[in-house]
């Protein structure tokens, strides 16, 4: 016996708490990829703070800032899906799943917002 | 005027099956289990699927309906099938026996790995144990009593899918409804039993099980209780 | 499987990193959105925190916290979609967690002098 092949099971995981996970783990993903980049060019400064500030420079390009929002987005919503998670776990709030969403992602919006903002901002 | 039909895909055959379509004429409130118990009965008398009570207190006849799992005796085609297609299929994560029929054997037997008997404690006295209604243990043991053992939770959470060891959602909130039975005596060894990546802490609050749970239980809730209570216990060093 | 205790432990590792995590992030957010105005150069950021030990203690505790609760994740994430369990996998799990540590307090003393 075996379980049955393609049945579609997508549609049972439209919901604000699969979502905020799936959010969750593919935000965590890509913080997990990008810190060790993050520390070495940040380490670079031990060789010298031009090391640094080449880098640095390179960010001042458009579509690097954009990355770095992206991150930034990343970011906010790795924590603010964290702190969702955390909420749950140790009973802190057990309110509306779209509720604890919404702030999600309003959250991180808002941070990435301002980060571009102030990133093009002279 | 032409009778109104549904079209409805069904599934056939065991895990390696596939869906055969029928049609079927709509009726004023009928469920999916009643198009299902229709098709048997007028088109194709070989269909299996399980059912008993018809009111939703068994649990015996959770299907998956248009890839969302659910107890297909109290739902109704008016909610599920506004644009006249329908489908079918047995619940995800347990083995298909036949068409709509799946083996609960897996399930139940996280619910024995969960501990998930009664354990009276010792010197409860031979008069009825007094649980009073208002105590905090009393409502969190009635959240999760309700349950039905349908598998909806078991089928809707990826989490089973994915680690096929995890206990999942029913067995877990089994199992803190008896820990917060104030009869029940067998805390530390049921807490070993749910503690770890197969047990609650496995559980990514994915809420799945909330969602989809037809009797409206907090399994996530439930499993949430269960990972602090053991966490502390591993911190004492009890489990 | 089987170690009912030392799963509970990590879990219980990866959600205090988590907590620590949560404070550090909304202060690191803080920092960059405050930070990135007119652009950055590295000796504004030496000037920030060089000799600070305020920002010294604070970025220890940063590194610390993640090279616990990232290698977690991704252990979480292995064993979840891969199968990929026992004696490799721990090894695995540790070497990115002492490699995270190593770059990141290379990091930190770079900047902290
Ligand atoms: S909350 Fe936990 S048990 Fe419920 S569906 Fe999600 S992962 Fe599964
Ligand atoms: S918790 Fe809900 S969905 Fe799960 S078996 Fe019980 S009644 Fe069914
Ligand atoms: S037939 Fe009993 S719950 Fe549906």
């Amino acid at each position: 016996m075996s379980e049955a092949r393609s049945i579609p099971a997508w549609r049972s995981r439209m919901h604000p708490s699969w979502i905020a996970f799936l959010i969750h783990r593919l935000s965590g993903l890509a913080l997990a990829l990008f810190i060790p980049v993050h520390f070495w060019a940040l380490g670079r400064i031990v060789e010298s703070e031009a090391a640094l500030d080449a880098v640095l420079a390179w960010s001042a390009h458009p579509l690097v800032k954009l990355a770095e929002t992206g991150l930034v987005i990343a970011l906010a919503l790795h924590l603010a899906g964290g702190i969702r998670l955390l909420g749950v776990e140790f009973a802190l709030w057990r309110g509306r799943p779209g509720a604890a969403f919404a702030g999600m992602i309003g959250f991180a919006l808002a941070a990435g917002l301002l980060f571009l903002l102030n990133a093009v901002s002279g | 005027m032409a009778e109104a039909m549904l079209d409805v895909r069904v599934w056939r055959g065991a895990g390696d099956g596939a869906f055969r379509t029928y049609a079927v004429p709509r009726r004023a409130n009928q469920t999916v289990l009643d198009v299902v118990s229709w098709i048997q009965r007028h088109l194709d008398p070989t269909l299996s699927y399980r059912f008993a009570c018809r009111v939703g207190m068994c649990g015996s006849c959770a299907m998956s309906v248009n890839g969302v799992p659910r107890w297909t005796c109290r739902t109704h085609i008016a909610k599920v099938a506004a644009e006249g297609a329908l489908t079918v299929a047995p619940l995800r994560n347990l083995p298909v026996i036949k068409d709509l029929a799946v083996d609960m054997a897996p399930f139940f037997a996280k619910w024995a790995r969960a501990r998930g008997q009664f354990d009276p404690r010792s010197g409860l006295g031979s008069e009825f144990a007094r649980v009073p209604p208002a105590s905090p243990e009393r409502a969190a043991a009635d959240a999760g009593i309700e349950c039905i053992g349908c598998a909806v939770c078991y089928s809707a959470c990826d989490v089973v899918a994915w680690m096929p060891e995890y206990l999942g959602p029913a067995a877990l909130n089994r199992a803190w409804t008896l820990i917060n039975d104030t009869r029940d005596g067998g805390r530390k060894p049921r807490l070993a039993a749910v503690a770890g990546d197969a047990g609650c802490h496995a559980c990514h609050g994915q809420e799945g099980c909330r969602k989809h749970c037809p009797k409206s239980l907090d399994p996530s809730g439930a499993i949430a209780g269960l990972k602090r209570m053991s966490a502390l216990a591993a911190l004492k060093g009890e489990i | 499987m089987n170690n009912p205790r030392g799963e509970t432990l990590l879990w219980l590792a990866q959600r205090a990193s988590a907590a620590v995590l949560a404070i550090c992030v909304v202060v690191h957010l803080g920092t960059m959105i405050h930070a990135v105005r007119g652009g950055l150069t590295a000796a504004e950021i030496l000037g920030r925190v060089r000799g600070q030990a305020g920002w010294e203690m604070f970025y220890w505790v940063f590194v610390v916290a993640v090279a616990i609760h990232a290698p977690l994740g991704l252990r979480t994430i292995a064993r979840e979609l891969s199968g990929w369990r026992g004696p490799t996998l721990e090894a695995a799990t540790a070497l990115a967690a002492f490699l995270l540590a190593l770059f990141g307090s290379r990091a930190v003393t770079g900047l902290v002098g």
